[in-house]
């Protein structure tokens, strides 16, 4: 049984007298466990797609079952819960809450739902992922005191703290440098390997969607291409590859 | 919990926060200020009435026709002591009695000399209008009934004739060529309800003023001084006193009373309504700064709650659900009326304070006042930031997440 499963999904904007439509029956599987890239050029209805599987947004027409849960037939209130205990989401503009510091940001989900935490036991659970996402030192600054590539692992942190089945991150690296896309990459790649996320990373970027080991094509609302990924490029080798050329220009700095 | 939140989210934006507070304090402020001010003048006239007497009631003496000629008011000679007596046994409302005659005339201490006005009066005038001696005592029953040659003077007659702060007691002043002794000053009462001089005036007994000034042994008044036992008698033994002065002096159903009954009610009532109108004005004026503030908050509430909408969409892709926002926002605006409601009944009360101190206006405020202020600025304030609060968590999370 597949996680995610949608068939025949269907959404349409009306904008004005201008019907737009973002997806044109889109069916697909996908299993638990599995890192997949989705891309496309911009328009080709991929994020509207990470919009409905993330129950952000709901679909015109079709099907999604979520964990054997048809998704379509939920209530608001119970989509958030959705929302709160299976999936976690990390954007573009990383959209942490200004002026609050990473370890309120990493606790916001543990406010909501259904399971009440002792605010101990949030600040704990928020301690512990700021310092799985290597930010142990950086708990009590505000998001204006931490460069990008940090904010955007905060925001890991905080879509990780509720241990949700599912990532979804939409062009998480689209606002960072390729350096920091890597090391994010890589938290996503260790994420997926040794705690079983399925990862769901929706990027218009080839080479980042080489991460994946499943990549979807979308092209004009439908799926293009749907391929496993057999080449798949892994961060951790090339962070270490990136640190030994460092170490060599270092080394080659101090002769001088 | 939810109040955290809020409170958190409050502390965010401080400069937002405090701008928004700053509507309701003003507001708040300026409606206790004129309501207590109005209270102040309205509290300053009542004093004035107390002064003037405790729940006094006046009688006196209706006109008085001799052969077609009207006499004016107080010289019918159908007043007399019979009837305070009357009043007296009758009348258990009435607590304090006494028979008044009054007249003008030149008084004579060595070689100074003034007019006033001579009110023969009896002992209990002192209970009745609530004014003390300042020195030495009043008249004794004895000395009434004596018609003793005594005088206790207003401060006003003893500055003339003696000089400020000198103490005349047992000295001697002369009225119509009499000797009378000296054996009491009045403490100074200051202007009266019609702006008289109330410290100008002689006291001696009425039967010293009727035997020996006026010459005659008649037992004629010209008005008799009542207090009633309470603010809440004053009607009913003001209509008692009424009925019995009827049945001594034998009117027929379809006769005018031959007297006048006042009380201070009456007087007041004119003031106070007056004072009321101000009060209402004030009030009013108030309220309109109340109102802008509300529309401050309000504008500030709307501006925010656009400025979140992200902020919201956020939350509720984390899982918040629509009432979850709602209430952070419901608590939010509660917060933030309560807090600026109760600093903003502070201000008013310095502000009060201040002007009570510095320009010697009189305040006073009232509970009912402040209920009103922080319930009106509270529901502006929850109104405003409820309503766009509402639109935002009906929204779909996309569509909040999406706002630019």
């Amino acid at each position: 049984m597949p996680l995610i499963s949608v068939s025949n999904l269907t959404k349409t904007y009306s904008m004005g007298d201008i019907e737009v439509r973002a997806l044109r029956g889109v069916s697909l599987d996908i299993e638990a466990g599995e890192f997949v890239a989705v891309t496309g050029p911009s328009g080709s209805g991929k994020s509207t797609l990470m919009h409905i599987l993330g129950c952000l947004d709901r679909p015109t027409k079709g099907r999604y079952t979520l964990e054997d849960k048809d998704i379509s037939a939920l209530s608001k209130n119970q989509l958030a819960r959705v929302r709160n205990n299976q999936i976690g989401f990390v954007f573009q503009g990383f959209n942490l809450l200004a002026r609050t510091t990473a370890l309120d940001n990493v606790e916001l989900p543990l406010l909501y739902g259904n399971a009440r935490h002792s605010s101990a036991d949030r600040r704990k659970q928020a301690e512990n992922m700021l310092t799985t996402v290597g930010l142990h030192d950086r708990m009590h600054h505000f998001p204006n005191q931490l460069s990008g590539g940090q904010q955007q692992r905060v925001a890991i942190a905080r879509a990780l703290v509720n241990n949700p089945s599912i990532l979804l991150a939409d062009e998480p690296t689209g606002n960072l440098d390729s350096h920091t896309s890597t090391e994010v990459m890589d938290i996503f790649q260790q994420l997926n390997r040794t705690k079983n996320i399925t990862v769901l990373l929706i990027t218009h970027e080839s080479e980042i969607a080489e991460y994946g080991n499943r990549i979807i094509r979308f092209h004009d609302g439908t799926v293009a291409s749907d391929n496993r990924n057999l080449d798949q490029r892994i961060a951790k080798n090339e962070i270490t590859e990136n640190t030994r050329q460092d170490d060599v220009n270092v080394a080659t700095d101090s002769t001088n | 919990m939810v109040i955290r939140v809020a409170v958190k989210a409050l502390g965010r934006n401080k400069m937002r926060t405090s701008l928004t507070m700053l509507g309701m304090i003003i507001g708040v402020a300026a409606v206790i200020t004129m309501v207590a001010l109005g209270r102040g003048a309205q509290s300053e006239i009542e004093a004035q009435v107390q002064s003037a007497g405790t729940n006094m009631i006046t009688v006196r003496a209706g006109n008085y026709r001799r052969g077609g000629v009207s006499m004016g008011m107080g010289q019918s000679p159908r007043l007399d002591t019979r009837d305070v007596a009357a009043i007296r046994d009758r009348v258990p409302g009435a607590v304090y009695l006494a028979a008044g005659v009054r007249t003008r005339d030149q008084i004579i201490a060595a070689n100074q000399n003034w007019n006033t006005t001579i009110q023969g009066t009896d002992i209990e005038y002192p209970q009745i209008r609530s004014w003390p001696t300042d020195l030495g005592s009043f008249f004794t029953p004895i000395q009434v009934q004596s018609a003793a040659k005594v005088a206790v003077l207003g401060s006003v007659v003893r500055d003339q004739l003696f000089g400020e702060g000198i103490d005349p007691v047992g000295s001697r002043v002369r009225i119509r060529n009499q000797s009378f002794q000296i054996i009491g000053v009045m403490e100074s009462k200051g202007a009266g309800q019609f702006g008289e001089d109330q410290d100008d005036v002689v006291f001696i007994p009425y039967s010293t003023v009727n035997k020996k000034l006026r010459g005659r042994d008649g037992t004629n008044i010209s008005q008799i001084d009542v207090s009633a036992e309470s603010s809440a008698a004053i009607s009913v033994v003001a209509e008692q006193i009424a009925n019995t002065l009827r049945e001594e002096h034998a009117l027929g159903p379809g006769e005018d009373d031959d007297f006048m009954v006042r009380t201070q009610e009456d007087l007041t009532r004119i003031r106070s309504q007056t004072t009321q109108t101000m009060t209402g004005l004030l009030a009013s004026i108030a309220g309109v700064s109340l109102i802008v503030g509300g529309i401050g908050i309000m504008n500030i509430m709307l501006v925010s709650v656009t400025e979140r909408t992200r902020e919201i969409g956020l939350r509720m892709a984390v899982g918040a659900r629509s009432q979850d926002v709602l209430l952070q926002f419901l608590v939010e605006a509660v917060v933030l009326s309560l807090v600026g409601g109760v600093v903003g009944v502070g201000l008013g009360f310095g502000l009060s304070e201040s002007l009570t101190r510095f320009l010697s206006w009189p305040t006073s405020i009232p509970a009912d006042a402040i209920a009103v202020a922080v319930g009106f600025a509270a529901t502006t304030g929850i109104f405003f930031g409820f309503y766009p609060a509402r639109k935002a968590a009906q929204l779909e999370p996309i569509d909040s997440l999406r706002f630019e």
